[in-house]
């Protein structure tokens, strides 16, 4: 499972892109969770919008290997 | 030009437009609706130009150093354009005068560089049935949608509640490209134009990503939240809280900062895999999620230096460092921005 970074989410992962390895989320809630556990900054992101081929879904939305996955934080700047 | 005639250019001159910001997204967004002939442009911004803002806000110079951006911009757009309608509000967006300073505009673009000002901007143009059309900025990144258009979404619909003071780094700390912010602006431009004349397909329920990065663009579908619309009065906090923040330096300044302490103690609060893949020279790797628990192993020094990727994790080990009771200093942008000054040296 392949999932677009952007924003902080970049940063904190270190990376553009993050190849899942290991437990498979089953939902976009689970994805959520196991965030936060492999990267605990993901804790401090009060909106972190999480995308399934190309929408925002709701938290119990499934995700599968083959969707594909963005991470979109908010951004202040301009 | 094709779907673009003489109906599209009345529509302009008829149209009322707020621009809210005239700072990165705000001078490319005015320019432009300017010189197109929007009927009546307003300016709120509060700031005074710094020589910090021309890289990126090139309708300023350095004569214009010190002095209000909504002034100087009024000024010179009207040079631009004698027919505009331009009306300057040099002062801040807040909670207080949100609702009369949109209320004789029919479009609001958020050229601002805050959430607190977005998340206003989002409520009161709820609460008032106008849309607008948002853009942001982070690192060589932009955002780009129309909120509460027709039966459109909101910025609450995307991000439903407004980020923390120390949750995403601004362009003060992190830094932005001088043409990032043109090319959003223009996006945000292009945006009004279409909403204003009726042509084209609108960003509307759609966020729109631009990566400066890899020019790639991507697309991202938003959902209509009823309950996001619920607003009956402006009663949330809208001010920003300011956090702690060390002495902020560039990439260029280490060498001099390292020759004024000489005893400068360089602490990267990366993780481990970040700092093995590459770190500065003579950097001790404390990350960030160990640094309270190792605060009382870090040998006595005169000065910190604190770094991390991207200047959002060293902001937080400020707070942490505070406590040692030294000059603490950050680097501005992090790694990333170090790096991008390497190759560009």
């Amino acid at each position: 499972m392949e999932i677009l970074l952007f924003g902080i989410t970049r940063d904190i992962v270190g990376d553009h892109t993050l190849v899942w390895q290991g437990a498979k989320p089953e939902s976009v809630g689970q994805l959520r969770k196991m965030l936060i556990e492999r990267y605990p900054e993901f804790q401090s992101l009060s909106s972190l919008a999480i995308a399934v081929n190309s929408e925002l879904t709701s938290e119990d939305h499934p995700v599968s290997d083959t969707d594909e996955l963005a991470l979109i934080p908010p951004v202040s700047g301009g | 030009m094709k779907n673009f005639g003489p109906e599209a250019q009345e529509k302009l001159s008829a149209a009322k437009v707020l621009v809210v910001g005239a700072g990165g997204l705000g001078v490319p967004v005015l320019q432009y609706l300017n010189a197109m002939g929007i009927g009546t442009l307003g300016i709120v911004d509060h700031d005074r130009i710094e020589l910090s803002n021309l890289h990126r806000q090139v309708l300023y110079d350095e004569g214009d150093i010190g002095k209000y951006k909504a002034d100087v911009a009024g000024k010179k757009l009207s040079a631009q354009n004698s027919d505009t309608e331009i009306q300057v509000y040099r002062m801040e967006f807040k909670l207080k005068n949100a609702e009369a300073l949109i209320s004789d505009f029919d479009l609001v673009i958020d050229a601002t560089d805050n959430f607190a000002t977005r998340y206003l901007i989002n409520d009161v143009c709820v609460l008032n049935g106008k849309p607008f059309v948002y853009g942001g900025l982070y690192g060589y990144e932009g955002q780009v949608s129309i909120f509460n258009y027709e039966n459109g979404p909101s910025l609450r619909c995307l991000f439903p509640e407004m980020p923390g003071p120390d949750e995403v780094p601004d362009c003060n700390i992190n830094g932005v490209l001088g043409v990032l912010p043109a090319i959003i602006g223009n996006f945000q431009a292009l945006e009004a134009v279409k909403l204003i004349t009726g042509i084209g397909e609108l960003s509307s329920g759609k966020l729109m990503i631009y990566d400066g990065w890899n020019q790639r663009i991507t697309k991202v579908g938003i959902k209509r939240v009823a309950s996001h619309f619920n607003i009956t009065e402006l009663a949330g906090h809208y001010e920003e809280v300011s956090v702690e923040s060390g002495i902020t330096i560039s990439p260029e300044e280490i060498n001099k900062l390292m020759l004024s302490h000489r005893d400068l103690m360089i602490i990267d609060v990366r993780e481990n895999r970040e700092y093995n893949k590459f770190h500065l020279e003579g950097s001790l790797n404390v990350p960030l999620s160990r640094l309270n628990a190792e605060l009382g192993q870090i040998p006595e020094t005169e000065a910190v230096l604190v770094v991390c990727q991207s200047g959002i994790r060293s902001r937080k080990a400020v707070s942490i460092l505070s406590e040692l009771k030294i000059p603490i200093y950050e680097l501005k942008g992090g790694i990333n921005n170090y790096l991008y000054y390497a190759d560009n040296r």
